[in-house]
């Protein structure tokens, strides 16, 4: 009976990683994370991904502002993340970061809990950044540097603007609720390889 | 007056404050944990040279990556040799940015704005 169990088991983990791998393959995620974002984690990903598009002779600039796109939204997670399921005292958010390469484009994708009541805030940020075209965002951007203070996590309120910035493209968002005090903050950003 | 010499990390920049020496530089990557803590050192450093400062200062951004927590603590170390401009000091700023690297160049221009420093911008090769 034990055995049985455990080979159901295995088929079980042996079918979820299969699967896993192939939703991997054809989303074509050539990185993906669900953690705590430290510091570590942060170099390790850019490092890791720096020499990848080394390898793959990306040029000089799709590999700046994928790296600066990583940095960023890594960022945004190990600042902003609710860690509030968790009973350990850490001070880093958690969250899931996946890294997509097709033929045309670098796709960096962060998903995090946060609370309800600062989704309006987060939204009306956002909405305001894609109504902005380049020069409107280099206004908000010295603005910002200029009458921003940083927060006590070291955040400069510039990460978003910057990640509009660089990759030229318009934020790509979605809120999912979970239940009335926690939501799922799904921020999608594209870089295209083509210069 | 004592000279800062640090050596850059993959996450912090080289960062060279020697009056005597007549260099001040900071080049290379910033995206530190602790922004705060790393800039401070600097900022203090330059509280204390604009009391007594060199006849010109001429001060070096060679970045080749900084994150967005980095830029605001480069404005205050902006602020403070605008400070010293105020105070009818000569100072220059020197923004070497690689010659293929539009964002970078840019970040220098937007700086030049914000800050009323005379701004010289210099292009480099990257190897």
């Amino acid at each position: 009976m034990i055995m049985a169990d455990n080979t159901s088991k295995h088929a079980e983990s042996l079918e979820f990683v299969y699967d896993f791998y192939m939703k991997m393959k054809k989303n074509k995620i050539n990185l993906a994370y669900e953690g705590e974002i430290t510091h570590q984690i942060t170099k390790a990903f850019t490092s890791l991904t720096e020499s990848n598009m080394a390898k793959d002779q990306d040029n000089n600039s799709v590999q700046r502002k994928v790296f600066h796109v990583m940095v960023e939204c890594l960022q945004n997670i190990s600042k902003h993340a609710e860690n509030r399921d968790r009973i350990v005292t850490s001070k880093d958010g958690r969250g899931i970061f996946m890294v997509s390469k097709g033929e045309d484009e670098y796709n960096v994708t962060t998903g995090n809990i946060i609370r309800n009541d600062k989704i309006d805030g987060l939204k009306k940020m956002l909405e305001h950044i894609n109504s902005l075209d380049k020069d409107g965002l280099k206004k908000l951007y010295k603005q910002q540097m200029r009458e921003g203070r940083l927060s006590d996590k070291g955040g400069a309120g510039l990460g978003f603007i910057d990640i509009a910035r660089k990759t030229g493209k318009k934020l790509i968002y979605s809120f999912l609720t979970i239940n009335s005090h926690k939501s799922f903050f799904v921020l999608t950003s594209t870089i295209s390889r083509q210069k | 007056m004592k000279a800062i010499k640090k050596i850059g990390t993959d996450d912090t920049p080289s960062v060279i404050l020697d009056k005597e020496n007549q260099e001040l530089m900071i080049s290379g990557r910033s995206l530190p944990e602790d922004v705060v803590s790393f800039y401070d050192p600097i900022l203090v450093w330059l509280d204390e040279y604009a009391e007594d400062p060199n006849e010109k200062t001429v001060f070096d951004f060679k970045l080749e990556y900084f994150n967005t927590a980095s830029s605001k603590l480069l404005l205050d170390v902006l602020l403070k040799l605008e400070d010293m401009a105020d105070d009818g000091q000569d100072v220059l700023v020197r923004w070497h940015y690689p010659d293929d690297d539009e964002d970078m160049e840019e970040a220098g221009e937007e700086y030049a704005d914000i800050v009323e420093v005379p701004f010289e911008m210099i292009s480099y090769e990257l190897d």
